[in-house]
């Protein structure tokens, strides 16, 4: 046989302006496509809102959380509640929600159409970041909403706390993302993606806060619970929503926020690094 | 990037080549050339590595043996300039179901640096009444022509079309056929599949057909097959019954015919066609492997 002789020339890097600008039309058409899916939105959209009504509702006659030994200067239990569901709807909405969307896609057909096309895998990626970015928000200005309006929680009143919520909400979503897109590559096929994922996430969310107070866990469940993100991401809207007060609850008596960012930051490192070594546009040739 | 359409070097070149999965060999040592402009056919039953051979040349799949080239690139390691220039029109799938046609017509347009008019495109492919449809809510026809529509809408060099009329009544088949044409008049090199050996004959300029993972004919579609399977067939009627011949001089065996009896009823004479040719050659080569 002859052999070709032509050399292959070594394709050229997408430019950053280029996969930037396609990463901002994916997100619009992400964006669009999830609102789309109705039966997406009522069960992941609302998912937070509904569980904290649930909690608001079932508990709203048992008094005050952290008040004094006479009941004064407590909370109500939504108010309690509500920093933990802020954390797992930014959690779930990242990892959970997009984790089972890209196996879907990938069983599907999306990713295979898309990946003969010529989008970068990086204008893929912020399309993700776009989409999860803009839901989350849509989902946590409802939630605080219902808790403020609903069941007279207070919001945040200085400007330094609501900067610390932005970063803490920001580095989350960041950190959500990637391990979404990270951990889509585990469920072998899209129909088996909720099964795979939903269960991890649950677990997280019992051993971090969410659903309970982080206090009563025991102590080795709560060194577990420390290796993961959410609970960092719980104890770092704890800071932003709870009084001050009740920073003594947490592990080290403190909101320990150095530790929470370091945490979430590598947390989002090392989706970042899974995210891109084992994406793919296609499951692997066998 | 875009100036090989200048030189004279093959659009797509393989040879030999492979692919191996654990000890089942799909593609067992292919070798063809696709020049500039040309419509080029694989045929081939299913199973027999039409689809690995065209899934390795799109990029989605890796070689385990051999060479391949596709616009000057090794298809294995293209970057997303080298998918710029290649549509690809993939076996049926079913995402993007909420989406709006024109809407997703749009978005694929936007990733290509000189994408074709939006509107146009869903008018070549007859899809411009559906342009406000979802997605999910076309029919099969439909669905094979938006995959069409996203495959064109780049304005490729090179257009891959797996199986691209599974599903078309014959005047979309028709209309598809024309618009086929019109790339081709544009200048654009085409690999097709299809199991429809009529649509290979009305649109390709060569055609290889691929048995068993191996080449077993290639050429112009005229050309296809043995000398002996293109031997034209000469059917009538007579007072004894029905009556079949094969000869390379019809034209003879009728007038003797006729000096022999008269007018005889139901006289036929029938070249084969590509799909009688295609087929001698299908069983020709399963029964020397089955023998082997």
């Amino acid at each position: 046989m002859t052999t070709i002789e032509t050399a292959a020339p070594v394709p050229a890097r997408p430019r950053l302006g280029r996969v930037l600008a396609l990463g901002v039309e994916r997100a619009r058409y992400e964006v669009r496509s999830y609102f789309r899916a109705g039966d997406a939105v009522f069960f992941t959209f609302l998912f937070p809102t509904v569980i904290f009504l649930i909690f608001a509702a079932a508990f709203s006659a048992s008094g005050t959380v952290g008040g004094d030994r006479h009941g004064h200067g407590g909370i109500s239990i939504a108010a309690y509640y509500l920093p933990g569901l802020v954390a797992s709807g930014i959690v779930l909405s990242g990892v959970q929600n997009l984790g089972i969307d890209i196996a879907g896609e990938r069983s599907d057909g999306t990713l295979k159409r898309l990946g003969g096309s010529p989008l970068p895998v990086g204008s893929y990626f912020l399309g993700k970041v776009g989409m999860v970015l803009v839901t989350a928000i849509a989902q946590l200005v409802l939630l605080l909403a219902v808790a403020h309006f609903a069941f007279a929680v207070a919001l945040p009143g200085t400007p330094a706390l609501w900067g610390r919520f932005a970063w803490i909400f920001l580095l989350s979503v960041l950190m959500s993302v990637v391990l979404g897109i990270g951990i889509s590559g585990l469920p072998r096929s899209g129909r088996s993606a909720s099964a795979v994922i939903v269960p991890i996430l649950l677990v997280l969310q019992f051993i971090s806060g969410v659903y309970f107070n982080f206090g009563d866990l025991p102590d080795w469940l709560k060194s577990i619970a420390g290796i993961f993100p959410l609970k960092w991401v719980a104890q770092g809207m704890r800071s932003v929503f709870l009084p001050d007060s009740f920073a003594a609850a947490e592990q080290t008596g403190t909101w320990d926020l150095g530790t929470a960012a370091l945490m979430i930051g590598g947390w989002a490192v090392v989706g970042l690094v899974i995210a891109l070594a084992t994406f793919r546009w296609v499951r692997k040739d066998r | 990037m875009t100036t090989t359409t200048g030189s004279r070097e093959p659009v797509v070149a393989v040879r030999d080549l492979t692919k191996r999965y654990g000890d089942r060999t799909a593609v067992a040592g292919v070798s063809f050339d696709i020049e500039y402009g040309e419509t080029f056919a694989l045929l081939g039953p299913n199973g027999a590595g039409k689809s690995t051979t065209i899934e390795i040349l799109e990029g989605y799949r890796r070689r385990t043996g051999g060479e391949a080239r596709v616009l000057g690139v090794d298809p294995g390691r293209g970057g997303v300039d080298w998918k710029a220039r290649l549509g690809i029109v993939l076996q049926s799938s079913a995402e993007a179901g909420s989406v709006p046609v024109r809407e997703q017509l749009a978005h694929f347009a936007s990733f290509y640096p000189r994408p074709r008019n939006v509107d146009a495109t869903l008018e070549a492919v007859g899809l411009t009444e559906a342009a406000r449809t979802r997605v999910r809510a076309l029919s099969g026809g439909q669905r094979r022509r938006l995959d069409v529509a996203l495959g064109i809408v780049g304005r490729p060099e090179l257009l891959f079309l797996d199986e691209p009329t599974t599903g078309f009544d014959p005047e979309a088949r028709r209309r598809f056929w024309d618009l086929i044409r019109s790339l081709k008049a544009e200048g654009t090199t085409i690999l097709l599949t299809t199991h429809y050996l009529d649509e290979a004959a009305e649109l390709s300029d060569r055609a290889a057909v691929i048995v068993g993972g191996r080449l077993v004919d290639i050429g112009r579609i005229d050309t296809i097959g043995s000398p002996a399977d293109r031997i034209p067939v000469v059917r009538w009627q007579d007072a004894d019954g029905r009556h079949e011949e094969r000869t390379e001089q019809p034209g003879c065996l009728v007038a003797r015919i006729v000096a022999d009896g008269g007018e005889p009823t139901g006289l036929e004479v029938v070249r084969p066609s590509l799909e009688d040719v295609y087929l001698g050659l299908i069983g020709q080569h399963t029964l020397e492997e089955q023998l082997a």
